[in-house]
């Protein structure tokens, strides 16, 4: 995968975030302190076409804040957001309907994302039907070939989310956010609700559909020894900013930042707790 | 000290079925043992947990013995549930953040359970309860005590949730997913404290994952859990290095190595294992990971397959462990 991610980051840039700011003010109950959090402080990120970028970062960094920017949920305060070549973050709304289909997201609570009330096709052809894709009777079957796309049976179309298993609920929730055909993903904590067989077959068929559709993915985790499988390129959060960016095996072997010095490390004792164990435990 | 025998759990679905959730479980934990407990989400382990603690729903019925320090648990009272629930065992839940009650000032919550079971005041109790936070490594104790859940942080509302635990000295306790919701370094922080009070109080600990790689260096032995019910347990350094059921083989391949190379496969996938769990159903006839298994042959289609005790506590129900 290294050579081929190499190539593929020569091209321009899909997505560059420039000195992005974001500060959130809360007032306390009953009293007229404020609380200022500053969840993103200049940042800088640049997300190469057709790669699977992973975000990491303990919780609080800014993930979560940087993806609302980036799938334009949020409006960052200062700074520049650009995608294939046109700078987004001034967008009018009018705009922003028309860049909406190209940038797509997937939650972490998919119970959360989805409504409890629309059934499995309904959920999915919301999008296409608000974009005017598709209507009638074509409606439907594209609903279906979207769920078999994502290894759900058409069978339960008319099923509503809370009738599926969290692994199934997720990939019902690909499915909707793939329906418009996307270029570029953001996975926010899409894998971390779910135990390690079923992040297995979901990261799996996140894999197929990159291939299949040239997706770009930003997936943002907690867990590194997760991402550490699948990503092209990892980039690393701490208080608001990237304090560190290069491709897996850059980071992975010779982390530069004390942040991602520390998160490799607490990754490593688990992992070598297990491998002692696995090599040494057989007398 | 905590013997279970048979155990069979089923929650009626109202529609004149019912859903099994256990299937003859059967296992022991001795005094000051670290179990661990591991298995897909659907796999029985968190009504085993409940089940143990009788904290079930009416729509669930259970059968078969639990015993605790010589006292059958399936056939007791509300009242002395009530005695042995937070003195004896407790339960460390999911959810820190859910299972904390918002409206309360944490002390007073882990001071409650302490005013339940033993007498004494106002005073000596909050001591008591300082002390406590103490051991869970919380420094500022006194914000701490005074916070209300929201105003604590994850790795903090975890710690209460242990200090909460412990607080009456249990003799067993258990913990259910309780590090899911953690970052990798918290998370590591959490199992270390664990472990410590464990091997210092030499109270008995039952740890639910379902991620093999934290039970390592940690539990003294593992149940795997499949179907509702346990497929193989044994020593965790043995299970680990040689592990007898195929599901256990399958579920050790996931363990992502993103040091020492990737354990990625030639196409550029994630080893899986493949299929998803079958419902439960009491219909079932056959070895359950059947459908999923590489290692199936004719019987296990028709046959569900018996425990095998074999060398060093090592217990599998497969017809062909170790192929």
């Amino acid at each position: 995968m290294g050579t081929e991610a190499a190539a593929r980051a020569i091209k321009p840039a899909l997505v560059k975030a420039r000195a992005l700011c974001k500060r959130y003010v809360q007032r306390a109950p009953f009293s007229r302190k404020k609380f200022v959090i500053d969840a993103l402080t200049d940042l800088d990120l640049e997300i190469a076409p057709g790669c699977l970028t992973a975000l990491v970062g303990e919780s609080g960094s800014g993930k979560s804040t940087l993806a609302s920017c980036l799938g334009m949920l949020e409006k960052p305060d200062r700074g520049e957001i650009w995608f294939e070549g046109s700078k987004i973050s001034l967008a009018n709304s009018r705009e922003l309907t028309a860049l909406r289909p190209k940038i797509q997201m997937v939650f972490q609570d998919s119970a959360g994302a989805l409504n409890p009330r629309f059934s499995a096709a309904q959920i999915i052809e919301e999008p296409l039907e608000i974009q005017g894709r598709e209507s009638g009777p074509r409606l439907r079957a594209r609903a279906c070939e979207l769920m078999e796309e994502v290894g759900l049976s058409p069978d339960a179309a008319n099923r509503f989310p809370l009738e599926f298993s969290g692994g199934q609920r997720q990939r019902l929730a690909i499915a909707r956010a793939i329906a418009l055909k996307p270029i570029f993903l953001i996975l926010d904590e899409s894998l971390s609700g779910l135990d390690l067989a079923t992040q297995a077959q979901i990261l799996n068929l996140l894999l197929d559909l990159q291939t299949s559709h040239s997706l770009t993915y930003l997936l943002i985790s907690h867990d590194l020894s997760l991402v550490g499988q699948v990503a092209d390129f990892v980039a690393v959060m701490h208080q608001g900013k990237i304090v560190e960016r290069g491709s897996r095996q850059q980071v992975f072997s010779a982390p530069q930042h004390a942040h991602t010095k520390d998160l490799l490390a607490s990754v490593g004792v688990v992992e070598a707790a297990f491998r002692t164990a696995q090599a040494g435990g057989g007398q | 000290m905590l013997r279970v025998r048979g155990l069979t759990a089923s929650y009626d679905t109202g529609d004149r079925q019912s859903a099994p959730a256990l299937r003859g479980v059967s296992f022991d934990v001795a005094p000051g043992e670290i179990v661990g407990i591991l298995g897909e989400s659907g796999s029985g382990k968190s009504t085993l947990a409940l089940a143990i603690l009788g904290l079930l729903p009416a729509n669930c019925s259970v059968e078969g013995a639990i015993v605790f320090q010589d006292e059958d648990l399936v056939h007791i009272d509300a009242s002395r549930w009530r005695e042995i629930r937070g003195a004896k065992i407790s339960m460390i839940f999911q959810e820190p953040g859910l299972s904390l009650s918002p409206v309360m000032r944490v002390g007073d919550q882990i001071a409650e359970i302490i005013r339940a079971h033993r007498p004494g005041n106002g005073k000596t109790r909050k001591l008591e309860c300082e002390a406590i936070l103490r051991g869970v490594r919380l420094s500022e104790v006194d914000r701490i005590y005074r916070a209300y859940p929201h105003q604590l942080s994850g790795g903090e509302l975890h710690r209460v949730a242990i200090a909460q635990a412990l607080a009456c000295r249990p003799d067993l306790v258990i913990a259910d997913e309780s590090t899911r919701s953690l970052d990798v370094t918290v998370q590591t922080e959490v199992l270390n404290l664990l472990r410590e009070i464990n091997r210092k109080r030499g109270s008995a600990l039952v740890f639910i994952t379902h991620n093999p790689a934290l039970l390592a260096g940690f539990a003294d032995r593992v149940m795997v859990m499949y179907g509702g019910g346990i497929v193989e347990q044994g020593p965790t350094a043995q299970v680990f290095s040689r592990p007898l059921h195929p599901y256990t083989k399958g579920l050790l391949q996931l363990i992502p190595r993103s040091r020492n190379g990737t354990n990625i496969t030639s196409e550029g996938r994630l080893p899986v294992i493949p299929g998803s769990l079958a419902t439960l159903s009491p219909s079932t006839r056959g070895c359950l990971f059947e459908p999923r298994c590489s290692a199936r042959t004719a019987v296990c289609q028709n046959e569900s397959p018996s425990e095998v005790t074999l060398e060093r506590g090592r217990r599998v129900s497969c017809f062909n462990y170790g192929n």
